[in-house]
């Protein structure tokens, strides 16, 4: 789909909204989410700047992942809209790629890696139409920017878990978005797919892409991202890593769990340090 | 195929066998994505389900005609699959029991309406459903030989439910193909398929559509058990031969063809050569369908049950030889001699009688009038695993935080995996020098 340049006070509710809304990849405005009549997320507002790799942190159940399928559409919202440049999903749709978790299917799947990622370029493809040589000749250029050209042909049960980390990786690098989602990327991963993700992140920002992280890992926080946005059912903070990553506002997020809280603190610590 | 006392039978036997070999066809075509999305129970809440739904199209429209039932199917596929999705989110109970309740309500709806509209005297039976009527498929104006086959004056005789059928396969066979990429990413990832516009919600309800139709259209000739059968199995079966989407199609169309052929001749010709009648073809399609799928089970060449087996086999036994031969190089180490006795008593729990035999047999290890030696070929091969045990010992008192006095029985399972230690350190964390 060609990207047209959309003027904010043409599309529907952007003038009395923040100035650079038709610019920001992804901007959300009052949006709440409810399972069974329980607000997952309340009242969210949020604006991610372009060309940066945001990370969303917070406990389990703040209503990370939800945030990224309501985005997505994947999960109904109870009020609020999203805008991808200004558009509503489905214009912008093919410019938006997502990367869900990895226990989200099934790898038991009658598929080989290079069938996985080829599905990343289904909508370039079309309706009805086989996948053609040219697609999968780009589905190995992605397998081969994840360092898995060698396994194209592997069933995807017989890869290792980060293989297969990899392999969700390569199939949203060919969806050739402008933003991307990504679900917990890192959970559970060796440290050859955590260097290989954080890689391919970096190659991405390079190309003025924007990514959007379900991140659990506060330690590295400040070393792969640019943004993060701290949530828990609301936003708590969201903003420039070195600005809202702070103690104060990680307490606010993390409430009283101590564990957590000292894990916290410590990667404050390294975040003022060292960071970079 | 002629048997002393069974003769196929143009008039008689052709119609039956190609209106199961379709309708089985059909089913275990679709049947590969019920099977892929776990979902194989919904082909018998489908097939069950539709009844009430061919009655009240019945009952609304009086006809039997294809398209009126075919509707009346639809509606109540779509249904059950509504109604389960319903029952699964707000009875909150797991999908096995939403679709157990939801079909077996809309089957006993479906009976009752039978009973109702027998009092009014129209004609339709229950047990049809379950059984089919393969045996009212004749041919009556049967040609005699096989030459005359298609010639228009027979054609017209051709029974209504062989168009239907025929239909069914080609429609079944024209929307996998079509749609083939759009299923397989519904079926693998609903998530990214939505999000990239295939919208996974919309495909399932196109495909249960197509399971209902599929059901219906060989309902009348074949019955419900048979259609389960052939959505279930085919697809169990080739999912067992292969790891390709593409090929365990390919196979599922065979294995179907092979129980709707292989199946009548069971019922036919099998009870014909000890002088009985035949028997209910449906069933017995079904049972050879079974049958494939345990020989499947059993024999396939990659997760049967021989291979698996056998391989842990394997596995078990290289396990004694690499235990028997490092404990030869640990002792040829201590300058200690070995004998199959204290060898035994080392390696409790390992076969170690069949681990000797195997290791002299393969040149590893020798007897002499002391006891046992490691051979050269047979010395390399134990360094080797005294090395990644020692490498292992090593990586886990250093990197994993364990107790050097702790690590000796985790370091024995790891030796054993393809996976190698980091190398590089030259003693073990009890001082011992790594090969």
């Amino acid at each position: 789909m060609p990207v047209h340049p959309t003027n904010p006070e043409s599309s529907q509710g952007l003038a009395a909204r923040p100035e650079h809304s038709a610019n920001s990849p992804l901007s959300i405005h009052a949006m709440t989410v409810a399972y069974h009549r329980k607000p997952v997320l309340w009242d969210v507002d949020y604006d991610a700047p372009p060309n940066k790799l945001i990370a969303i942190v917070g406990p389990n159940g703040a209503g990370k992942s939800t945030l990224i399928k309501s985005c997505l559409g994947l999960v109904p919202k109870a009020s609020g809209q999203v805008e991808f440049w200004g558009q509503s999903y489905k214009q912008a749709r093919s410019r938006v790629g997502y990367v869900p978790q990895r226990e989200s299917v099934d790898w038991d799947f009658p598929v080989s890696a290079l069938d996985v990622v080829c599905m990343g370029r289904y909508r370039k493809i079309g309706w009805c139409k086989p996948v053609s040589k040219k697609h999968k000749e780009a589905g190995l250029r992605c397998l081969d920017q994840v360092g898995m050209h060698d396994f194209a042909n592997r069933q995807i049960s017989q890869l290792s878990g980060g293989q297969q980390q990899r392999v969700f990786l390569a199939r949203a690098l060919a969806q050739e978005a402008d933003l991307y989602f990504m679900d917990e990327p890192f959970a559970g991963v060796d440290a050859a797919t955590e260097r290989a993700i954080v890689q391919v992140l970096r190659k991405l920002k390079e190309d003025n892409k924007t990514v959007i992280v379900v991140h659990h890992d506060l330690q590295t926080v400040s070393d792969y991202f640019d943004e993060v946005i701290l949530l828990n059912m609301r936003v708590v903070a969201a903003g420039e890593v070195n600005e809202v990553f702070t103690s104060e506002n990680l307490h606010k997020t993390y409430g009283g769990r101590l564990t957590l809280l000292a894990e916290a603190a410590e990667a404050v610590a390294r975040a003022s340090s060292g960071s970079n | 195929m002629s048997t002393p006392n069974f003769q196929f039978d143009i008039g008689l036997d052709l119609f039956p066998l190609l209106a199961a070999t379709l309708a089985a066809v059909g089913c275990g075509l679709l049947g590969n994505f019920l099977v892929l999305r776990k979902l194989s129970l919904m082909g018998d809440a489908i097939s069950h389900s539709v009844l009430p739904g061919l009655v009240i199209a019945f009952l609304i429209a009086s006809t039997r005609s294809p398209l009126v039932m075919f509707l009346g199917a639809a509606i109540a596929g779509v249904t059950t699959v509504l109604l389960v999705e319903l029952v699964k989110k707000y009875a909150r109970v797991e999908p096995g029991a939403a679709m157990g309740v939801v079909f077996s309500a809309l089957f006993a709806l479906g009976v009752l309406l039978i009973e109702r509209a027998a009092v009014r005297h129209i004609d339709l039976d229950a047990d049809c459903v379950l059984h089919g009527q393969l045996e009212t498929l004749v041919w009556y104006g049967a040609p005699k030989g096989l030459g005359e086959l298609f010639h228009p004056s027979n054609l017209s005789e051709i029974p209504r439910q062989i168009y239907v059928l025929l239909g069914m396969v080609v429609t079944a066979f024209f929307f996998v193909g079509l749609f083939f990429k759009e299923l397989r990413i519904a079926a693998f990832d609903p998530a990214l398929s939505t999000t990239q516009g295939f919208n996974a919600t919309l495909l399932h309800y196109l495909l249960m559509i197509f399971v209902a139709a599929a059901t219906v259209a060989s309902f009348e000739a074949v019955g419900s058990i048979l259609v389960i059968a052939m959505l279930i199995c085919p697809a169990a079966t080739a999912r067992l031969m292969t790891d390709r989407l593409l090929t365990q199609i390919v196979w599922s169309v065979l294995v179907a063809l092979l129980c709707g052929i292989g199946g009548y001749i069971a019922a036919t010709a099998v009870p014909a050569m000890f002088g009985k009648d035949a028997v209910n073809a449906a069933g017995s399609m079904s049972v050879v369908a079974g049958g494939i799928l345990t020989i499947a089970i059993i024999g396939a060449p990659k997760h049967g049950l021989v291979t698996r087996l056998s391989h842990s086999k394997k596995l078990v036994r290289k396990i004694s030889i690499d235990d028997v031969l490092a404990a030869l190089y640990r002792a040829e180490e201590a300058g200690q001699t070995v004998t199959t006795y204290s060898l035994k008593q080392a390696l409790v729990g390992r076969a170690v009688d069949p681990a000797i035999t195997t290791a002299i047999r393969d040149n590893m290890v020798e007897r002499d009038q002391y006891g046992l030696n490691l051979t050269p070929t047979g010395r390399v091969s134990a360094s080797e695993i005294v090395r990644k045990h020692r490498l292992w010992e090593h990586y886990l008192v250093e990197n994993a935080g364990f107790a050097p006095d702790h690590v000796h029985d985790t370091a024995e399972q790891l030796e054993h995996l393809k996976t190698q230690p980091p190398a590089g350190p030259t003693t073990d964390p009890h001082g011992k020098s790594i090969p």
